[in-house]
């Protein structure tokens, strides 16, 4: 039986079960007008819910009784014994219908004109008024129905609290205004028939709401069992109370067991296994109340997915799998609005348009599939199309042009990087704001919404093929595990569903935690992953006895945990001193005097009777946010010398002496710290098994030796197959700062000094150690040096090259300009800024190198500026190309000595030319 | 003098007698105070103090009260006393302010007084600033005199807008 008929079924006949007891008391005493308000509401609301439900027998007759009823309260009608029954006969006839309805789910086919006349009769022959009630005609009946509205939702006269199975006018109104109205289903389906007597919402307004309600229990046959006698109406508040009695018992249960635990042999502990198996299952019964299955929140999205086919002119076929899995009423309001505009997307952006579908070899009708299910305390949903998929060349695009990041690094992002960023705020994929979606907010509120609940969202997109999104939602928020972890001599509980793994780390084991200037980072699997201390973010770095007082970083204990966690996309480790059990905690709101400590998502009691905090993880990414921003700083901004000399982040260490040295971070492409027996000697030089390569390893100048004890730290810096190895004696910092050289050096090694953070630094010059690495690399040194100085410009779409080879140039003596890509180049040139000479790559993404030069020729601004090829291709093929579109010259990206001889012949050519 | 007349009323449905108001006494750093008896709700020996970070510096921790957790404030540091030694005794009186239990930590609690409303005179006009917000007024007693503590103030500190 629908979902729907059986609550209005057991509501109603719990309504007139109140109504007949109370017209009894009303006869008797027809001035208690609370007594009448009451069964004027009742009667009132039947006749709401009928008309909504399509059921206008009941309702007619409902309506007729609610007009005698509406008339004794305006005082316009006395009340009668003969009225009072003619009321209990129509409340009879309700049951009877009723109960034909419960039998066979549909109205069944009648007439009670005869009781209506009579209820009409006493309801206009006695009155007072001058107007005589017809209410079978539509238009005063429509009226009439809106009067006793209004006249129920001004006059809220119940002065006694509500009955169980009562429904209060506002529950009513809340019904009233969930429900589509008439409105919204003339929308969707034309009604031709005017609207007459039966208001127009009956069955069509109740074919949406059926729709995706799954059909439980078989209707019962036998009028004994009916639906209404096998459920009880309970009010949420009691629910929930006796979840928090529960939660007491739950507690209550682990602190006897924690007790009894430490006694070898106790008469308590047969009983007490059982008292813990009775609780665990009144725990899970209590739960179980207070779940519903997630097609409760599912139920307005066919509704919402035919009428976006409408407007899209999409085909779309929905599929809900899993509808009956339950979870928490609690977390089951807090998704839905998430998971809606979930599935607006996925229409609006994810789906193509049908032609678009055939085009690409697919069906017309594209699939939005809905699936929930269990797993491990959790529930995942999962929300796929087979869409085009995320379209990561423009995601990267709009987090460039956004400014999230830059060229640059965005190259470096993996595809699951880019795709990830749909859930930064103000991003929007879609070419044109529809009604639907596309304005660039949505998807960060749906993350920060299911993040609120402790749950995480995650997208896999394949090209063509379509997205998959994935939310993974605790079960309920009452109770969760939690791990239990100590940091200063203080214990905190850990929500699970956060921690991703643990990780000790000590100085001898494999995973040791190492600074970066004062922020600590732990290597795992191939990442760097930026740690917090627990003690740091509680601010208890002072709580220890006065013996620890203080626990500086270098003063830290050796053997340390680090719980890996996640916050939405964020990972990071909070490094804790111990790690104890995991318990299943039940969450308790803190005192409000402590709300605002944001870490703490709440307390609870443990098993042994403490007291303990629960931390919150959103939180804690959110106290250490000099950290979270730190990333997504480093991600903004990397290290590119554009036209405007941005900020880059440069790598800060010593080598040889007390000044420090530093190098475009973006250069470096790993830290490293070796055990230095590892280092062994050939052909004069340090050499390193790395990786399964032999990886030359160099020194600044004046760096006495590289150490023979101890470890060594190493910048690792790579070009493709090439792997070179710089020794330093100390990584210092990360600074963020403008990259200009303001004294240049003439010691080979050192492009010169710069101002980095008010500091006076060594800029390495990192190609300098290319060549002594390999000599094969570059095969010249460096020349040319000094000269007047010309304006270089270089274009070059890999950030690698335009940082290696900037430096380069400008130590030759240029003023460096770098583009990453030809339009960006030409941009300039529409500025009106002249080159020396232009240095470009062939194949860029976009308008290529010949393209560009071609492009440059034809103009006279910088037609007769020389431009010299860089490329990784040196066919003679490309040569002759190259020349033909007028590049000056052509040189092979490697080969340095070569670039640096070409610009000087052609910027002195061009020079005497000129 | 409005705060008087409050507590008139607040206290005319705690006492036997008109004229009488009843007060559990508490000592903290040698000075009695007292609180209107039908506010406290348990008194105890504090235990097992759960430390909670950051919290504002007079909550000395949360504890564990028969299934119930309650914040615990110390009236020493509330009231401008120095922390308590080591070897100073501990007690806690529970009090409850919008529905949520606090306990009050206190050096050592006294008996009931039943206490004529003659005896009791409004705040001295030079009374410490931090003092004149905790204090409803003073009692006269034989030997010393014993402070009214307004718990509202005690208990709505740093976020008071909030929790009001």
């Amino acid at each position: 039986m629908d979902d729907l008929l059986s609550e209005f079924l057991t509501e109603t006949n719990e309504s007139l079960d109140v109504i007949n007891a109370e017209l009894v008391v009303f006869e008797k005493d027809p001035n208690n007008k609370s007594v009448l308000d009451n069964i004027f509401r009742l009667v009132h609301t039947i006749k709401g819910t009928c008309g909504f439900l399509g059921l206008p027998r009941l309702e007619a007759v409902a309506h007729a009784s609610e007009n005698i009823l509406g008339k004794f309260r305006d005082g316009a009608l006395t009340v009668s014994v003969e009225a009072v029954s003619l009321i209990l006969q129509s409340i009879d006839t309700i049951k009877l219908l009723m109960a034909e309805l419960e039998a066979n789910e549909c109205e069944m086919a009648g007439d009670d004109q005869e009781l209506i006349d009579q209820l009409n009769h006493i309801a206009s022959g006695k009155s007072l008024a001058p107007i005589t009630e017809t209410p079978a005609a539509g238009a005063t009946s429509a009226k009439d129905s809106q009067d006793a509205q209004d006249a129920g939702a001004i006059k809220p006269l119940v002065d006694r609290p509500l009955r169980p199975g009562e429904v209060s006018l506002e529950d009513l109104e809340a019904a009233f205004n969930s429900a589509p109205g008439p409105d919204e289903v003339q929308d969707a389906i034309p009604v031709t028939a005017p609207v007459l007597q039966t208001p127009p919402k009956a069955e069509p307004a109740a074919a949406p709401i059926k729709s995706s309600v799954a059909d439980d229990a078989s209707p019962e046959k036998s009028a004994e069992s009916s639906v209404s006698n096998q459920s009880v109406r309970v009010s949420v508040d009691l629910l929930e109370d006796l979840m928090t009695v529960v939660s007491e018992l739950v507690l209550t249960r682990n602190q006897l067991m924690q007790l009894v635990r430490q006694q070898e042999d106790s008469d308590f502990n047969l009983p007490l296994q059982r008292l813990n198996l009775v609780t665990t299952e009144l725990q899970e019964g209590v739960m179980k109340t207070r779940m519903q299955p997630i097609g409760n929140a599912w139920q307005k999205l066919p509704r919402i997915v035919r009428d976006l086919c409408h407007e899209l002119n999409k085909k779309i076929d929905l599929q809900m799998i899993g509808a009956d899995t339950e979870l928490d009423r609690q977390v089951l309001e807090l998704i839905k609005d998430p998971l809606t505009h979930m599935i607006r997307n996925s229409a609006d952006h994810g789906l193509e348009q049908p032609e678009k579908r055939i085009a690409a070899g697919k069906q017309p009708v594209g699939i939005i599939k809905l699936n929930a299910f269990h797993e491990g305390g959790h529930v995942i949903i999962k929300i796929s199309d087979d869409g085009a998929g995320l379209n990561l060349e423009r995601i990267k695009q709009k987090v460039i042009s956004g400014g999230l990041v830059s060229e640059s690094e965005a190259d470096s992002l993996s595809e699951q990087q880019i795709a990830n960023f749909i859930f930064k705020a103000g991003l929007s994929t879609a070419e044109q704001v529809t009604s639907i979606s596309g304005r660039g907010v949505g998807m960060d509120v749906v993350r920060s919404n299911i993040e609120k609940i402790g749950g995480t969202v995650d997208v896999r997109t394949t090209p063509g093929k379509g997205s998959v999104f994935t939310i993974k939602i605790p079960l309920t928020l009452a109770i969760v595990s939690a791990l239990v972890v100590e940091a200063s001599g203080e214990r905190f509980a850990m929500p699970q569903l956060s921690v991703i793994e643990l990780v000790r780390a000590s100085d001898n084991s494999e995973h040791r935690i190492e600074r970066l200037k004062q922020s600590p980072v732990l290597r795992l699997r191939e990442q760097l992953l930026p740690l917090v201390y627990l003690s740091d973010v509680l601010q208890m770095q002072n709580r220890l006895g006065a013996g620890d007082a203080g626990v500086s970083a270098e003063a830290r204990k050796n053997d340390e945990y680090v719980v890996v966690t996640q916050v939405g996309n964020f990972r990071f480790g909070i490094v804790v001193d111990r790690v104890f059990d995991t318990e299943e905690i039940v969450v308790k709101p803190v005192a409000p005097i402590l709300r605002d400590i944001s870490v703490f998502s709440g307390n609870t009691i443990l098993g042994d009777g403490r007291v303990i905090m629960i931390l919150d993880p959103n939180g804690i990414a959110e106290s250490c946010g000099n950290i979270r921003d730190g990333q997504e700083e480093e991600v903004l901004e990397s290290a590119s010398i554009t036209e405007k000399s941005k900020k880059i982040s440069l790598l800060v260490f010593r080598a040889s002496g007390a000044e420090p040295k530093a190098v475009p971070l973006s250069l470096v492409a790993r830290l490293e710290e070796i055990d230095c027996t590892e280092i062994e000697h050939s052909n004069g030089r340090d050499v390193l098994q790395y990786r399964g390569q032999l990886m030359p390893l160099v020194r600044v100048p004046g760096y006495a030796e590289i150490r023979t004890q101890g470890r060594q730290p190493l910048l690792v810096f790579t070009d493709g197959q090439r792997t070179m190895g710089l020794a330093v004696d100390e990584i210092v910092d990360i600074i963020e700062d403008e990259l200009k050289i303001e004294l240049h050096s003439e010691t080979a090694g050192l492009l010169g000094t710069a101002s980095i953070g008010g500091v006076a630094t060594e800029v390495v010059d990192i190609s300098h150690y290319l060549v002594e690495a390999f000599t094969d690399w570059f095969n010249e040194s460096r020349k040319n040096r000094a000269k007047k100085i010309q304006h270089a410009l270089l274009v070059d779409d890999s950030p690698f090259f335009r940082n290696m080879l900037s430096p380069l140039i400008a130590s030759a003596g240029y003023q460096v300009t770098t583009v990453e890509n030809a339009e960006a180049a030409l941009a300039l040139r529409d500025k009106g800024i002249v080159f020396d000479v232009i240095i470009s790559d062939i194949e860029m993404p976009g308008m290529n190198g010949f393209e560009l030069a071609t492009m440059i020729r034809k103009d006279d601004r910088w037609g007769q500026v020389p431009i010299v090829a860089i490329s990784s291709n040196g066919t003679e093929a490309d040569f002759e190309r190259g020349r033909e579109v007028g590049f000056t010259d052509y040189v092979v990206k490697m080969d340095r000595g070569a670039l640096l001889r070409s610009l000087a012949e052609n910027v002195i050519i061009h020079g005497e030319a000129a | 003098m409005s705060m008087r007349t409050d507590n008139n009323e607040n206290v005319s449905g705690l006492t036997s007698d008109a004229m009488n108001a009843d007060y559990v006494s508490l000592v903290v750093a040698d000075q009695l105070f007292g609180i209107p008896v039908l506010n406290v709700h348990d008194v105890f020996s504090p235990k097992n103090l759960a430390y909670v970070p950051m919290a504002p510096l007079e909550v000395a921790g949360v504890l564990n009260l028969r299934g119930r957790i309650v914040t615990a404030i110390d009236l020493r540091h509330r009231l401008g006393y120095p922390p308590r030694s080591a070897g100073d005794t501990k007690m806690a009186v529970v009090i409850e302010h919008h529905g949520e239990p606090y306990s009050l930590l206190i050096d050592s609690v006294g008996e009931v007084l039943s206490l004529s409303e003659s005896l009791f005179e409004r705040n001295p006009i030079n009374l410490d600033q931090r003092w004149r917000d905790f204090s409803e007024g003073v009692y006269r007693l034989e030997n010393q005199l014993m402070v009214v503590l307004q718990l509202s103030k005690i208990i709505n500190t740093s976020n008071g807008a909030k929790a009001a």
